[in-house]
């Protein structure tokens, strides 16, 4: 071919390559500059800061670590959305026509997806973090900050990212926001279900079971190598596998 | 200099049985505004999306500038590219879309404002969001993206679908000037007027392969006759006898590849009188693209095929 390739007529040594910490930005800035955007992430904020209040106001044990807890409900409910959408909107929307042209090199694309998703996570779980320490401050039992410590909050910040990651991970599998939302809800209550009906299922139910492996990471329990190899096997089954045929699928497929 | 820009060689994309891209290869130089024709489905919007690497090829290669597109670092300060004007985000506002791509390749906000006033989407549309964007606009709004990071190269897929004549008008203007900048620009229409209004140089695709390429001028330059007769049977029999050889053009009159002096000559000698009588216009390049259109036309309209039992019910 080498013989037929028409000469160099463009000339591209000035240019350099768009630098990753950019695309993360505008990744970033894309998960807030629609309506959908802006009011998910009101959301989590706003149903954060309601259950916590809920909290003050209900809870028998005011403590931190039951305040963490409470607040995992709604952002283990709505961080996978925010995963989900950052992907699936390029194609629901289309706009993958434009985002993938102006930067074709789509995995490094993704990677930037993923890199978001985790700057948003955190800064979720940081809300949470400080919305629970001022609700504990103000309305604490005796004893109420038994239990915080590092390795409470690195639990909890480790889970909410496997959340977050793992709903990016369905937007990826679907590439379709309606269908990846519903099955990120549906597809692991769905499977927890019929794991533990059926019962040649029990014993391996808690090594791919993701709600029954994870449970763990929210009070700040200290885990046990076994629950750790839970952890590690339902992150492999529901994000790593999945998100590496996503991918797979991604970089081959037509952008129409 | 005219040097050759975008290269496809032997370009070739099957979906499963179905080529929509056949073996084609062409050249757009620059300097000059390239129309790629076609009737809808012809395989132009696929190509295009080849060239910019969206669509892998089966076979063959595009080359920018020499470079494979995804070769070329921040791409879009070299290739502007409008694929699909539709292809926005409804919810976000024109100026945010912008904005995005220009913080993507790495160029100031005050190029997002230049771009809007070049494009004609004052204050109040640039802050609309696109879902109550009219396809004109969307289209502007492509060529202001497109245009964003002062590429060297256009591509754009159906730019003038949806514009008003003075919005065709305006985009004529800024492709020509474009192009007289040492621009290069291929654009892709279904409708020969426009394209013929714009291009320079035209490239002609039907069912995935090229079947006519050339300039403007020798596309469309005076091909044969066009004559008509008081007694059409009486002219077609005096050109028999001549050795012309004449086809009816659909409105009583015949077309011939012979200059106009021969038919005139041959009708005298039998003392046909003729009505009308001048060099056919551009009617190679329009049969054979109202050829492409009416074969895929066509097909549309007979596959239901009811239309037996209508008529003997309209007879009756």
């Amino acid at each position: 071919m080498s013989a037929t390739t028409a000469p160099t007529t463009l000339d591209i040594s000035g240019t350099s390559r768009v630098p990753f910490s950019r695309l993360v930005r505008v990744e970033l800035r894309k998960s807030v500059d629609t309506r959908a955007g802006l009011w998910l992430g009101i959301s989590i904020v706003a149903l954060t800061a309601l259950v916590l209040v809920i909290f003050l106001i209900n809870a028998d044990q005011k403590t931190y670590v039951n305040a963490i807890q409470a607040s995992a409900i709604p952002q283990g409910l709505l961080l996978p959305v925010l995963g989900i959408l950052l992907v699936t909107s390029e194609w629901s929307q289309r706009t993958g026509m434009v985002t993938f042209t102006v930067e074709p090199h789509r995995g490094k694309v993704l990677w930037a997806k993923v890199t978001a998703a985790v700057l948003l996570g955190l800064a979720a779980v940081v809300v949470a973090m400080v919305v629970a320490a001022l609700v504990t401050a103000v309305g604490g039992t005796p004893d109420a900050w038994h239990g915080v410590g590092v390795r409470l909050l690195l639990q909890y910040v480790l889970l909410q990212v496997i959340n977050v990651v793992g709903g990016l991970v369905f937007g990826l599998l679907f590439l379709n926001s309606a269908a990846a939302i519903v099955a990120s809800f549906a597809l692991p209550i769905a499977f927890s279900i019929v794991t533990s009906l059926i019962h040649s299922f029990h014993k391996i139910q808690p090594w791919v079971d993701p709600g029954t492996a994870q449970m763990p990471l929210q009070n700040g329990q200290h885990l046990t190598g076994e629950e750790w190899a839970r952890v590690l096997t339902t992150v492999l089954i529901w994000v790593v596998v999945p998100f590496v045929v996503g991918m797979w699928r991604v970089l081959r497929a037509e952008v129409k | 200099m005219m040097t050759r820009v975008i290269t496809l060689e032997h370009v070739t994309k099957r979906y499963g049985s179905f080529t929509a891209v056949d073996d084609v290869s062409f050249v757009a130089q620059s300097g000059k505004v390239t129309g790629f024709l076609g009737p809808n489905g012809a395989g132009k919007s696929t190509s295009m999306r080849i060239m910019v690497g969206l669509t892998p090829a089966n076979g063959g290669e595009a080359r920018i500038g020499g470079h494979l597109y995804s070769q070329i670092p921040n791409p879009a300060r070299h290739v502007g590219v409008l694929l699909d004007a539709s292809a926005q985000h409804a919810g976000r506002t024109g100026r945010e879309a912008l904005r995005l791509s220009a913080q993507t390749m790495g160029v100031g906000p005050e190029r997002v404002e230049e771009m809007l006033a070049l494009v004609g989407l004052n204050g109040t549309e640039a802050k609309r969001r696109i879902r109550n964007y009219s396809l004109g606009m969307r289209q502007r709004l492509g060529i202001a993206n497109a245009m964003l990071g002062d590429p060297s190269v256009l591509i754009l897929d159906e730019p003038v679908n949806g514009l008003d004549p003075a919005g065709i008008h305006w985009m004529r203007g800024v492709l020509r000037q474009f192009a007289a900048n040492g621009g290069t620009v291929l654009l892709s229409s279904h409708l020969l007027h426009e394209v013929e209004m714009i291009a320079d140089e035209l490239i002609v695709i039907g069912r995935g392969k090229i079947v006519a390429q050339g300039t403007r001028d020798e596309l469309l330059q005076t091909a044969g006759t066009y004559v008509k007769a008081e007694d059409p049977a009486a002219l077609n029999a005096a050109l028999q006898r001549a050795g012309i050889v004449a086809i009816p053009s659909g409105d009583g009159a015949l077309r011939s590849e012979v200059d106009p002096v021969e038919v005139g000559r041959a009708a005298a000698q039998a003392g046909v009188v003729l009505v009308e009588l001048r060099p056919a216009e551009g009617a190679g390049l329009e049969e054979m693209f109202l050829q492409l259109t009416a074969d895929d036309a066509r097909e549309d309209v007979v596959t239901p095929a009811a239309p037996q039992g209508v008529q003997t019910g309209a007879q009756a």
